[in-house]
């Protein structure tokens, strides 16, 4: 079930009989939410929201990246030859800077459009690429095995049976597309893989074996040739993304012409959007983040491999988000970083790091609620090669976040997808999650009849909830009362017979968040 | 539908599509820029006959085996390689034991118990359809199950032939007993054949003989018999003359095969001699003139083997036949070359050998023409090559008899998969059977559309779901560790594992660049030492689940990414 369906479920007409709605329309608008940032973050339509993942093969430098400034001094001990200087961090707060390559990340931070969740992992690390990948990708536990991914488990849920009877007129088009040549186990669902894979982003219909070499001159290559060309026209989808990729022109003038691939493959994806795809995940990739050895330039720390990196992300999800917002659909987007591991504290003499634990996660995007999740991590005075950033986040929290607050799936569905209830954080908008920070969800509804009012809310989880009635002056007229409330529905009636005609507004408070909505009292 | 008509539409006839911006036109236009306008021209062709003497590896082994089997395992290729080409042939060219009959699985059977057969219980027209299907799903289990001889690819090369439509013929015992003849005789003569397929009950139902009386004849049959089943169309070298018979020489075979009719719970025919032409019948010059004297009575019965005798004394005949051989086993283009030093030299020896089939095919299988690299690959994989032999050579997980119900589920859904990618089971398009075997100058390229190109790729994808197919309660789960282990001598080795998994499923090599591109697959962007590193900790600890499912999921990531080449396609 979906939120908006959670929603109507308390409202239904079986719910309150043929009683005949009078005023009380319900108003969207939530009370004490603080104002939209800089007035751009409107809600977009839940069906049309989209989740980019941008995969960062290898295992990024999490301490290079997000620096904190306020641990330098061990950190100066620890891996003083690939230190990026303080002074030249581009500072998010005062404790918190970024890599001087990710200039145009840091003006999204400014923005409001980057979250940074600060050193996300998972119990019981494996500093393996391939089995910290498979947890990352099929949302694991570290001593458990699963085939499926999280997206293909979300996106079963979403296409029923797939492949079978797909697409149908109503999903006609892939439950996802990754950039790349084999779906990751992140879009495995329990049966199929949901989603194709796309190889080259410049033609969307591309064979996967080809652009290879060229068909021998035999016989057999002279139907390999016949295979690839059918394959080249043919692909299940092909039309419909042959047709959306022509539907929708970029328009950002900030993709680099060449050496970004990470560029290239968002790109692609931003006219897939724009151009009217109804896929609704998406995942690109950037490798080369395993950086053992010469991860800087030592003359220069600022520079070298991992610079080059860091800044190919920053330029390229600016360019992206920069096309979105061109093209009109900025406000459906948003995108995440994951990667399987974070790097060792220490240095090694090669100017690079090992494998390590934790790091942070990046989440960008207009509708994303931008700062910053969690603290820096500490840095002990001495660090040896067993110190490792710690988690402060398990990854799953993440995704529980985003499929709850973005991709607006209800707990019982988010519990299924993640096979454990994991606490969500708030990354998203709260105009687009529908929920205020730190709130349990709720609905509110005021119906007045002849002689009484109605106010029924319905709690997603059991919360404390209070109910005032108060008048156009602010003076409370009716305190209903209140306490810890169990999750479903609840109403309560009030005789308005008693009270003089006029304008009177409910409050419901649901943990720390509220709503006010308004209602008459007639003579 | 009419054959003529259906080949002219032969584009139009697949079935509607997926949906969205894949209309039938969009299909059309893909295959008509790309097939064939013309037979591709091929490089003289130095070798015949002779028996090949060259190298017996892996790579020429298991060129014979894709093209007699619907794929194979290791073993079955590890045997071929380890006795050698002869012997290899040999063992291919056993008919090995009869199956058991279709074993009945509905309930709706009332009178026979689940795990008996219907086949000698009497006709039910309200079971027909099931018991069909169930034939159907029969069929499939014999092919999944088959042993590594020729019997399953010559069944269904017989089926091709002498085709016929289970919807259009309506009686489940008709097809069962007419496919056992096809079966029986896979490797039999080809003349016996073609005079017990004359009078068989589902051909004389399918192709109208038995509606064929004096007074009334039905020429359909004695048409199909000489253009398609024995001599072949010739050139139209002049009206109603198409070199190896005339439009005259199928009234006179009408009237020879005069008076047959097929009876319900029979599986023979039965021959009424009054409604038989007891006229004398007189040939064309294509048969030298030769005249079958009408018979009366009982002894009517007797003129198809006049007319059989009288077709099969044409050498055309025979050649006709090897022509048809050939483009199934070996390659569809039958140029100058080939007709000289393969079809002419297979045809006297079918001729030599009094229509034994088992002679012509040891000598085009052992032969240097059929093992000559230029004719490696050059087939595309039928649907049943594609369905019955990815499963095969994965070592999926069969349905086992202990649950019968369950076991002709799985066998008829992969029916069913055969069947969306255009090729079901007792039921080809027409009478001329596949268009990939007779449709120039497309030939095998006929498998090939829009809509069937990405059902294959669907298909081996679901092969490779995480717990394998999954059917009814059934899971057709590939071993892939045991695939890796005898692909490889040494799986660690990346490079050297997937050209070991491509020298199994493809038939041509995999390029350098291509090796590296599988490489990546597995690797995912991971370093290269976390392949060897993570083998190695499966092998030592095979037990030990995660270490199983880290190697599991890359080798199901590789397969995934080869079954959905181009090359896959290939046989």
């Amino acid at each position: 079930m979906d939120r908006r369906s959670f929603l109507k479920a308390g409202f239904s007409a079986g719910a309150f009989g043929a009683f005949h709605l009078a005023s009380g329309q319900f108003s969207p608008t939530f009370a004490g939410l603080p104002a939209p940032a800089l007035g751009r973050k409107t809600e977009s339509e839940e069906s049309k929201r989209i989740l980019v993942v941008l995969r960062l093969d290898g295992g990024n430098d999490g301490l290079n990246t997000v620096l904190p400034l306020d641990q330098y001094d061990n950190l100066a001990n620890a891996r003083g030859n690939i230190l990026i200087p303080a002074s030249k961090a581009l500072r998010l707060t005062n404790t918190v800077g970024l890599h001087p390559a990710m200039t145009g990340l840091h003006e999204a931070f400014m923005n409001g459009n980057l979250r940074i969740v600060q050193a996300v992992g998972y119990p019981n690390h494996n500093q393996s690429h391939f089995r910290s990948t498979d947890i990352w990708f099929t949302g694991s536990d570290s001593n458990q095995v699963l085939e499926s991914g999280v997206l293909g488990r979300y996106l079963d849920g979403q296409f029923p049976n797939f492949p079978v009877g797909y697409p149908s007129a109503a999903k006609p088009h892939p439950p996802s597309i990754q950039i790349g040549s084999t779906l990751f186990t992140l879009l495995q669902g329990s049966d199929a893989g949901l989603g194709m894979a796309i190889n080259d982003p410049s033609s969307v219909y591309a064979l996967q074996s080809n652009g290879l070499d060229a068909a021998p001159d035999t016989p057999a290559g002279h139907e390999l040739t016949f295979l690839r060309q059918m394959a080249s026209q043919t692909r299940q989808y092909g039309d419909a993304l042959k047709a959306t990729m022509s539907a929708a022109a970029t328009k950002s003038a900030l993709y680099p012409a060449t050496g970004n691939r990470l560029a290239d493959q968002l790109k692609a994806v931003a006219r897939l959007i724009a151009g009217g795809l109804q896929t609704r995940v998406y995942v690109v990739s950037l490798g080369g983040f395993d950086t053992h050895s010469a991860q800087v330039v030592e003359s220069d720390t600022t520079t070298g491999k991992h610079a080059d990196l860091l800044r190919q992300i920053s330029v390229a999800i600016t360019a992206f988000m920069d096309d979105l917002r061109l093209m009109g659909v900025e406000d459906r987007v948003v995108g995440i970083t994951v990667s399987e591991f974070g790097r060792r504290i220490l240095s090694n003499a090669s100017f690079g790091t090992d494998h390590g634990l934790a790091a942070p996660m990046m989440l960008f995007g207009a509708p994303v609620a931008g700062g910053i999740t969690g603290v820096n991590p500490t840095i002990p005075a001495k660090v040896t090669s067993s110190n490792n950033v710690g988690m402060q986040y398990d990854f799953r929290s993440v995704y529980a976040s985003l499929l709850r607050d973005w991709l607006m799936v209800d707990k019982a569905e988010c519990q299924r997808v993640l096979l454990k209830d994991f606490p969500g954080m708030d990354l998203i908008d709260a105009n687009f999650s529908g929920r205020p920070p730190g709130t349990v969800r709720f609905k509110f509804q005021v119906r007045q009849y002849d002689r009484q009012t109605t106010f029924s809310y319905n709690l997603e989880e059991s919360a404390p909830v209070n109910l005032t009635i108060f008048d156009l002056h602010g003076k409370t007229v009716r305190n209903v009362p209140g306490g810890t409330k169990s999750a479903g529905f609840h109403e309560a009636i009030l005789d308005t017979r008693s009270l003089i005609a006029g304008r009177y507004f409910a409050r419901l408070q649901v943990a720390s968040g509220s709503q006010q909505l308004g209602f008459d009292v007639f003579e | 539908m009419d054959r003529r008509q259906f080949l002219s539409a032969l584009l139009g006839a697949q079935p509607a599509g997926f949906g969205a911006g894949s209309g039938p036109a969009a299909r059309d236009a893909a295959f008509a820029s790309f097939a064939n306008t013309a037979l591709p021209a091929r490089k003289a062709q130095s070798v015949g006959l002779e028996p090949y003497q060259g190298e017996w590896t892996r790579q020429e082994a298991s060129h014979l085996l894709r093209r007699c089997l619907f794929g194979f395992s290791q073993s079955e290729l590890d045997t071929v390689v380890g006795i050698g080409v002869s012997a290899a042939v040999d063992a291919l060219l056993v008919s090995g034991v009869a199956p058991t009959p279709p074993l009945v699985t509905s309930a709706k059977e009332t009178t026979i118990a689940i795990g008996s057969s219907w086949v000698d219980q009497p006709y039910n027209g309200d079971l027909s359809y099931d018991r069909s299907r169930n034939l159907q799903a029969w069929w499939m289990g014999l092919l999944l199950g088959q042993a590594p001889t020729i019997r399953e690819k010559m069944t269904l090369f017989w089926h091709n032939h002498f085709a016929f439509e289970w919807r259009t013929v309506g009686e489940p015992h008709h097809t069962y007993f007419h496919l056992q003849k096809l079966r029986e005789n896979a490797l039999g003569n080809f003349k016996e054949l073609a005079r017990m397929i004359t009078i068989d009950p589902a051909m004389l139902r399918y192709l109208n003989g038995n509606t064929n009386t004096k007074s009334n004849p039905n020429e359909n049959y004695a048409r199909e018999l000489q253009e398609l089943f024995t001599i072949g169309k010739g050139p139209e070298i002049a009206p109603g003359n198409y070199t190896n018979y005339t439009e005259d020489d199928v009234k006179a075979a009408a009237k020879v095969l005069t008076g047959w009719r097929d009876l319900r719970d029979n599986r023979n025919a039965e021959f009424r001699p009054n409604q038989h032409d007891t006229t004398d019948k007189t040939f064309s010059s294509a048969y030298g003139g030769t005249v079958i004297k009408g018979r009366t009575g009982a002894e009517g019965a007797t003129e198809i083997d006049d007319l059989i005798e009288m077709i099969f004394s044409q050498t055309e005949t025979a050649r006709h036949l090897c022509r048809e051989l050939y483009r199934y086993f070996v390659y569809y283009v039958v140029d100058d070359d080939v007709e000289t030093h393969v079809v002419r030299p297979l045809a006297d020896l079918l001729i030599g050998s009094a229509w034994e089939i088992a002679p012509v095919l040891s000598s085009l299988l052992k032969s240097a023409h059929f093992q000559d690299v230029s004719n490696r690959g050059c087939f595309i994989k039928t649907p049943l090559d594609l369905v019955v032999g990815s499963l095969r050579s994965l070592g999926s997980s069969l349905p086992t008899a202990n649950d019968l119900p369950l076991q002709y589920q799985v066998w008829l859904t992969l029916v069913d998969q055969a069947s969306n990618m255009q090729m079901e089971l007792l039921e080809p398009p027409n009478v001329a059977g596949w268009p990939a075997f007779h449709q120039d100058p497309v030939y095998y390229q006929a498998w090939i559309s829009s809509d069937t190109l990405p059902r294959r790729v669907q298909y081996t994808d679901r092969c490779l779901g995480t717990k394998g197919y999954q059917i009814g309660t059934w899971y057709l789960l590939p071993d892939l560790v045991g695939l890796a282990n005898s692909s490889a001598t040494d799986p660690s080795d990346l490079a050297a594992l997937v050209n070991g998994l491509a020298l199994r499923l493809f038939p041509i090599p995999i390029t350098d660049s291509q090796n590296t591109y599988l490489q990546s697959v597995v690797l995912a962007g991971a370093p290269a030492y976390e392949w060897p590193n993570n083998w190695a900790a499966h092998t030592a600890s095979p037990a030990d689940a995660t270490k199983k499912s880290v190697v599991e999921t890359r080798l199901r990531n590789l397969l995934k990414a080869m079954m959905a080449m181009a090359e896959h396609q290939l046989c």
